[in-house]
């Protein structure tokens, strides 16, 4: 019924800004909805595997949200998850060559966890949840919201990470000279994997500490 | 013998699923809430992995990696299929899942009843295409040793799913900060656990 008064409805409405801005704060992939924590945290010791993972995820879940929503008609209901698992692991496929082409370095850091963006439950999560409902420009909007709400948790936790563990950012020193001399340590605790779950906690803690409405019962 | 045991011990402990390399955390948080469930969905991931892990072994010793299809012909030495095992991985993991679900339901309907609503979401746990992938990038060289890894990384995620269902059920007693609760404070938990077992990592196998 409504057909007409969508089409007419503008590219960025309050309604599409929306889809693109809640993934960021309010309803975030990773600290909200508590999916695709997985790779999340094993890829997040130095800022460019975490930054390149981002990417990645980006990419894989823009283009699964559009193909499933062009889809969505078409697909049957009972077999409807091997078909996700189908376009996912294709997408997946193309990123992993992508990347063993051009960074071939950062594609051995990763090692497993390219291929483990086919199980990332952010994914299979708004597939699920958004595109096999909605129409295709809603739906890429809500994957890139999604991917960019998931990239900077990845990009905070690497910060941190790399800057305390390793006095490092992106490889380069940024920690002076002088700290060292003056008795400054890197704090090798924040390399070793059990730091990335404690920073996800504190971001959690920091963001439902502003925003009480998060807090949940225990 | 020794050997096998070995890449038992290790990968519960010192590769542990959860703790090492953050697999199935998804799963793992929402299925964590009581003891009883978790040892439910821990069952059916080892059962699981313990499955496709050797699956996915055949798969690739003999399709998959390069030069594997030399059996059928020796016209096929440098045929490197690999770039495809994503996609047959996801595929027999899936199918595998249904299989076993079908097989439980039929032979042993009281397992169903109490593992049924978890076996399809382990379709999508991290963990099991993770092992798949460990499996197939560490090169394991024989099925024994692969099947040995697949039931090591069940029990170890088991163990950490138990554990953590344990101190949850517990932790709802105590004081925590209010926006801390719940997620947060698990978050935090797992660290303190990972870093419990990083003690294992100085045992030499």
């Amino acid at each position: 019924m409504s057909t007409e008064k969508q089409e007419r409805e503008p590219l960025f409405s309050a309604k599409n800004r929306k889809l693109l801005t809640n993934p960021l704060s309010t309803d975030n992939p990773i600290t909200v909805q508590v999916l695709g924590i997985c790779s999340a945290l094993a890829v997040t010791a130095k800022l460019k595997p975490a930054f390149v993972m981002s990417l990645s995820v980006i990419a894989v879940i823009v283009f699964a949200n559009l193909i499933i929503s062009l889809l969505r008609n078409g697909i049957p209901p009972r077999i409807r998850i091997i078909v996700q698992l189908v376009v996912i692991a294709s997408l997946v496929i193309l990123v992993d060559q992508i990347l063993k082409a051009f960074v071939f370095d950062v594609s051995k850091q990763l090692s497993v966890f390219v291929g483990l963006i086919i199980t990332n439950c952010i994914i299979m999560g708004r597939l699920e949840a958004f595109a096999m409902g909605n129409k295709p420009w809603p739906s890429i909007l809500d994957g890139i919201g999604n991917g960019l709400g998931y990239a900077w948790v990845l990009i905070a936790v690497g910060f941190v990470r790399e800057l305390f563990g390793s006095g490092t950012l992106w490889g380069y020193s940024v920690i002076p000279e002088t700290f060292y001399n003056f008795g400054y340590e890197n704090n090798g605790f924040m390399i070793l994997p059990p730091m990335a779950l404690i920073i996800v906690g504190i971001i959690i803690w920091i963001q439902r500490a502003r925003n009480p409405e998060l807090v949940e019962e225990n | 013998m020794q050997e096998l045991f070995n890449i038992f011990v290790k990968s519960i402990f010192v590769d542990n699923m959860v703790f090492a390399y953050f697999l199935g955390m998804c799963s793992y948080l929402a299925v964590s809430k009581t003891v009883q469930t978790s040892v439910g969905l821990g069952l059916a991931v080892i059962f699981v992995l313990g499955i496709t892990v050797p699956v996915d072994y055949l798969l690739n010793a003999y399709i998959l990696k390069p030069g594997a299809l030399v059996w059928l012909d020796a016209g096929f030495a440098d045929v490197d299929l690999s770039f495809l095992s994503f996609i047959l991985f996801i595929a027999i993991i899936a199918s595998m899942v249904q299989l076993v679900e079908m097989v439980v339901e039929k032979f042993s309907p009281a397992l169903y009843s109490s593992l049924g609503i978890f076996l399809p979401l382990i379709a999508v746990n991290c963990a099991i295409l993770g092992g798949s992938l460990f499996m197939q990038e560490r090169e394991y060289p024989s099925l024994a040793q692969a099947t040995s890894f697949g039931l090591g990384s069940g029990v170890g995620w088991f163990l950490a799913i138990v554990g953590i269902a344990a101190i949850r059920e517990k932790i709802r007693y105590s004081n925590v900060p209010a926006p801390l609760r719940g997620l947060g404070i698990t978050f935090i938990i797992t660290g303190l656990m990972g870093i419990a077992f990083m003690s294992f990592l100085g045992i030499k196998l």
